[in-house]
């Protein structure tokens, strides 16, 4: 094939020594502190959870082909749904981008042998593995029926299903994902190499920044409210009994102060991403740099301060309404901004269409309609019609799949030559993210449409007229499930059979790129000292390339 | 194709115009951006393409004033959004003083509703065209939530409190009624239908059936049998206040402060007696939790307001009762 | 060469990295435990305000002489701590050790007087669940809510709640503070690394201010 205008860098052999075969066998990857392959543990850890939670979305979307609950019974769509939601929230949205990427990444590019506590790092991902295995066992062992919101008092008093063996592995996997983030934390503050300067750290890392702010404070208060939903199941304690003197509505409060930061937690890193593709991709430094790090902290800021816009509808106080309202509207700004300033960035630029950047398109594209789409609901008036309806299952989608999915798959084949050396089969690659990307419209558009004409969310049955959109959704879910799997094989592919890739193939700035691909155990043998500013595209050397033959 | 895919629930309530006329502006304003970006993204990528394996573009770091710009009119198109937004909020939250109150009590897995004369519908409730409907929603169990698209009207039907809504029909038809807040197994089949009736339909309507007992009827019957009257006989000197003309009123508590005796307030007096005692009185009430359900309390509260005010001596008292403190 | 060179971790380029880490490491850690603990006190707050009858008779139930002991025992328990980590900065082992110890005994003391009040409150039936059987303190409470038992088990749940995740924060603090005090015995800290020390401190120091806000919140304020 000849080489193109953008085809990557490559070189004949792989490094000698490298993170990937400095030790071999089972247990120098269980007992491993090399943040790089506690990255690799999480990757395949959060992709088996992928699959569970896609083939459970496969039969929710099966199912609502027809009207009638013809394929399962009532309770066990129920559970289907909840666990769809449990696994893909907990297990895949939370953890994707910080814990594998931001794993990998953050030492690199802050010039660091290792994150601040390695084996707290370990601790971490046997706290997602342990919570992980408690959680199926609550779903698979019975399951678990009340949503993945777990309202009260249905899920303390009526529902006869696992709710305290899944507290219980939520709980615990609630604790991983704080200590990622207070790795993160003390690392950025303590451990960038000599000349990195805050305003010289990379978009990913200042997004990872934020991120682990949101984790530490917010996921406390889930955990201790999932513990008094356990307690009053277990112990009839009635906190949330409105027989007792109760507050049901209390528990809605507790669980959203976590769960609407959480949905940050989830969006910034994969925002970061954007960052790094955008501007790799048009060879230009990122439009308004300190903007878009600035408002990643401002969203982590004001993400805390809009938890009731979940509650419209369940008799808050006309000013309270009115305070989330405003507060909600306000927390779109900072996202706004970004995504002109990615936009603003390819404009003069030097721009290449490989893979991540097809993502970081759709990502731009995805999340627009997706956060707008966020507005609807941060009006009151128009909430109080839409809330609880197939709209906001559709709003959510687009921002945690048409947003952080994208940024997530767009990072993994940015960085795929990092972390294992190899090149992925670029055009197999754009197939995929073009399937994606429309099976994605496919299958969420349809869905505001529905929730608009008033299908309420987690309905087995739902009524005729609603079937034309729903069958049209289920076919986009067919496209989008070819589009998810297609990187399964050509990815594991390329491990064995893909170009070995330069250190730096793109090329791009950044000291990941300083180290060989895959980078060896201690990172950087002599750490770096940065003297240029960052994303410094007219200085970066573009070595001469060796192709394969 | 609008009769293959609509896009739109029938238009049956005099807010359901005015929430499609905000939404169709937010779509107008997510496809202006959402194109206008795709277009930005588009031209850019193919009017910069990479024309060279060494193409090193020039430098633009930023730009302050576009900065400004583009967060600042984003800004002022949200106020334009919250403010329209909210306005259509204090329209369905004010709840017009001609409403016809209906009493909603969802249990799993059904609708319960009552008139106020006394007509009890399961699943179903018939309206009249033009007539604000005043919904009175509490729950026996879990939180449900009372939807209806054609009129763009949700409430959550929750347990332990009274949650209110309306909605002024304006095209007779039938037409779906949803419960939107997951409540278990048979969540997608609580479900039912609004029918909006002509004015001399709906009368007919009413006059058909058995003849109901009102809330009103049932309320009495239960102030004697459960005893409410031994202490509530409207003399001064009795050991509950009187509550002829209470709904509504202000009233003075024991230890300071005072309340407005409205639905919520009446309710609470029944359940937890203790929780607002009036001042002048001991707090003795008994509770009536466990013994009564939630239309008993309805009916209870329906009787309490059909009471006439005290005429004479008896009124002048019981006014400088509420008074005093 | 000294220990502070073996005491050093592979990926820190120099100790004061490393301490630098570890110290701002705790801080971001109490932030956290912070919320944790923030939940239980936005219910406490939350129900205290709708129950305040059955919260103060409640908390008459509690006998606030022995919460005051065990306050001025843990605020004791503080500053051997902090003598402690004075030392360490000052490189005597063996006084590390022996405020260390005495830090352990004034935290086991803490614990010993809470099993005894939550015999007692098990022997009266306090526990709340099954066998939680409410007599009010004051009748005076109970005319004034009805449902004085029922909002009585809610403040015992809250009680039993906090006070035990307090008391699970000091049974897990406790033996590492053994584990540091071995590791003193054997002459590891010193000016050049103290880290360890100081940063067990501010969890101690935390865990005292929690039991600062507990004491009031649940003791006093049944007191007239």
């Amino acid at each position: 094939m000849a080489t193109t205008v953008t085809t990557p860098i490559t070189q004949e052999r792989m490094p000698k020594e490298h993170y990937l075969n400095a030790d071999y066998g089972v247990r120098s990857w269980l007992l491993t502190i090399d943040h790089k392959r506690i990255a690799i543990l999480y990757l395949v850890s959060i992709s088996i959870m992928f699959a569970l939670g896609g083939i459970y979305a496969t039969a929710i979307r099966l199912e609502l082909l027809t009207p009638a609950g013809d394929l399962f019974t009532s309770e066990n769509y129920n559970k289907m749904f909840t666990a769809h939601g449990v696994i893909m929230v907990f297990f895949f949205l939370i953890p994707a981008v910080p814990a594998t990427l931001g794993n990998f990444l953050i030492p690199l590019m802050l010039g660091a042998k290792d994150l601040a506590f390695p084996r707290i790092n370990l601790l971490s991902w046997y706290l997602y593995i342990v919570g992980g295995l408690i959680t199926l066992a609550a779903l698979f062992l019975g399951g678990l029926d009340t949503g993945w919101t777990f309202y009260t008092p249905y899920s303390t008093a009526f529902s006869n299903s696992n709710v305290i063996l899944a507290g219980l592995g939520i709980f615990v996997a609630g604790f991983s994902s704080i200590l990622t983030g207070f790795n993160f934390i003390v690392t950025i503050h303590k451990m960038r190499a000599p000349g990195m300067t805050w305003f010289r750290m990379p978009l990913f890392v200042w997004a990872h920044y934020a991120t682990s702010l949101i984790q530490i404070l917010g996921t406390p208060v889930v955990a201790v409210t999932i513990l008094l939903v356990a307690v009053e199941r277990a112990f009839d304690f009635g906190f949330f009994d409105p027989a007792r003197g109760g507050d049901p509505i209390l528990f809605q409060h507790l669980f959203w102060f976590y769960s609407h930061p959480a949905v940050y937690i989830m969006i910034l890193p994969s925002m970061g991403v954007i960052s790094e593709l955008v501007t790799c991709f048009s060879r230009k430094k990122v439009f308004g740099y300190s903007f878009i790090a600035m408002s990643s902290l401002a969203i982590a800021v004001i993400s805390f301060l809009v938890w009731a816009h979940h509650m419209f509808v369940t008799g808050l106080s006309v000013y309270a309404a009115m305070i989330f309202s405003a507060l909600s509207f306000l927390v779109a700004i900072p996202s706004a901004i970004k995504v002109f300033n990615w936009t603003a960035t390819l404009f003069r630029g030097s721009v290449s269409w490989q893979t991540p950047m097809l993502y970081a398109f759709g990502f731009i594209g995805l999340f627009t309609i997706g956060g707008l789409t966020g507005l609807f609901l941060a009006s009151v008036g128009l909430d109080i019609h839409v809330t609880d309806t197939y709209f906001i299952v559709a709003h959510f989608h687009y921002v945690m799949v048409g947003g952080v999915i994208m940024g997530y798959l767009g990072g993994l084949h940015f960085w795929w030559p990092k972390i294992t050396g190899r090149l992925y089969p670029e055009w197999w690659a754009r197939v995929s993210a073009v399937l994606v990307f429309v099976g994605f419209n496919l299958t969420f558009f349809p869905q505001f449409i529905l929730g608009y004409l008033g299908m309420p969310r987690r309905y087995h049955y739902y009524v005729e007229e609603f079937q034309v959109l729903n069958v049209l959704s289920s076919a986009g879910a067919s496209v989008l499930a070819v589009g998810y799997v297609i990187p399964l094989f050509y990815l594991g592919w390329s491990m064995r059979y893909g170009k070995i890739a330069a250190p730096n193939p793109w090329p791009a700035t950044g000291l990941e790129w300083q180290t060989p691909s895959p980078p060896p155990t201690e990172n950087f043998p002599v750490t770096p000292e940065v003297t240029e500013e960052v994303y410094d595209y007219p200085n970066l050397r573009l070595p001469k390339e060796t192709v394969l033959v | 194709m609008r009769s293959d895919i609509p896009l739109f629930p029938p238009n049956a309530s005099t807010m359901a115009v005015h929430v499609d006329h905000f939404y169709l502006f937010m779509w107008a304003v997510t496809f202006v951006f959402s194109i206008g970006i795709a277009v930005a993204l588009v031209y850019f990528a193919v009017a910069y393409r990479r024309r060279h394996r060494d193409e090193r573009p020039g430098e633009i770091h930023g730009s302050l004033l576009l900065e400004l710009v583009w967060s600042i009119i984003p800004l002022l198109l949200t106020v334009v959004m919250f403010v329209w937004s909210t306005w259509l909020f204090f329209a369905q939250a004010r709840v017009p003083d001609d409403a016809i109150r209906v009493n909603v009590v969802g249990k799993r897995w059904m609708w319960k509703l009552q008139h106020m004369t006394g007509h009890r519908e399961i699943n179903e409730l018939h309206v009249p065209v033009g007539k604000p409907v005043h919904l009175v929603l509490t729950s026996e169990d879990v939180i449900h939530s009372f939807f209806v698209p054609a009129f763009r009207m949700k409430k959550d039907a929750v347990p332990g409190r009274y949650n209110e809504t309306w909605f002024t029909a304006t095209q007779p038809g039938r037409y779906h009624l949803f419960c939107a807040e997951y409540c278990g197994t048979e969540h997608s089949r609580m479900i039912g239908s609004v029918h909006v009736m002509e004015s001399a339909e709906f009368q007919q309507w009413l006059a058909g059936g058995p003849a109901p007992v009102s809330p009103v009827a049932l309320g009495r019957k239960l102030f004697t049998e459960r005893m409410c009257v031994t202490c509530h006989y409207g003399d001064s000197g009795a050991r509950g206040p009187a509550l002829n003309g209470l709904p509504g009123s202000k009233v003075a508590l024991l230890g300071g402060g005072s309340a407005v005796a409205d639905d919520t307030y009446l309710r609470e007096s029944i359940l937890t007696p203790a929780a607002k005692v009036v001042a002048g009185y001991q707090p003795v009430m008994p509770t009536y939790a466990g013994q009564l359900g939630e239309e008993d309390v309805a009916a209870l509260i329906a009787f309490i307001k059909s009471l006439p005010p005290l005429a004479g001596d008896a009124a002048s008292r019981k006014a400088s009762d509420l008074r005093s403190n | 060469m000294s220990s502070h060179s073996a005491a050093l971790r592979h990926h820190f380029a120099n100790p004061e990295q490393q301490k630098e880490a570890s110290v701002l490491g705790m801080w971001v850690f109490i932030a956290q435990e912070i919320l944790f603990f923030g939940g239980l006190f936005a219910t406490y707050l939350v129900y205290r305000t709708s129950y305040p009858h059955a919260f103060a008779d409640a908390a008459g139930h509690l006998d606030w002489k022995l919460g005051a002991f065990n306050t001025v025992v843990l605020i004791g328990s503080s500053f051997t701590m902090a003598m402690a980590v004075h030392s360490a900065a000052h490189g005597k082992s063996r006084a590390i050790v022996g405020w260390l110890l005495g830090t352990i005994l004034l935290g086991s003391v803490f614990l010993g007087v809470k099993v005894v009040e939550y015999g007692d409150k098990f022997e009266h039936h306090l526990v709340p669940g099954r066998h939680f059987q409410y007599a009010a303190h004051h009748e005076a409470n109970l005319a004034a809510d009805p449902g004085l038992a029922q909002h009585a088990q809610l403040y015992y749940s809250l009680y039993f709640g906090m006070t035990g995740l307090h008391a699970l924060h000091m049974i897990i603090g406790i033996p590492i503070l053994g584990w540091i005090a071995r590791r003193a015995s054997r002459g590891e800290f010193g000016p050049h690394y103290d880290s360890p020390v100081e940063i067990t401190g501010l969890y101690w120091h935390f865990v005292d201010i929690v039991w600062i806000f507990l004491f009031p919140l649940l003791y006093l304020i049944g007191a007239h």
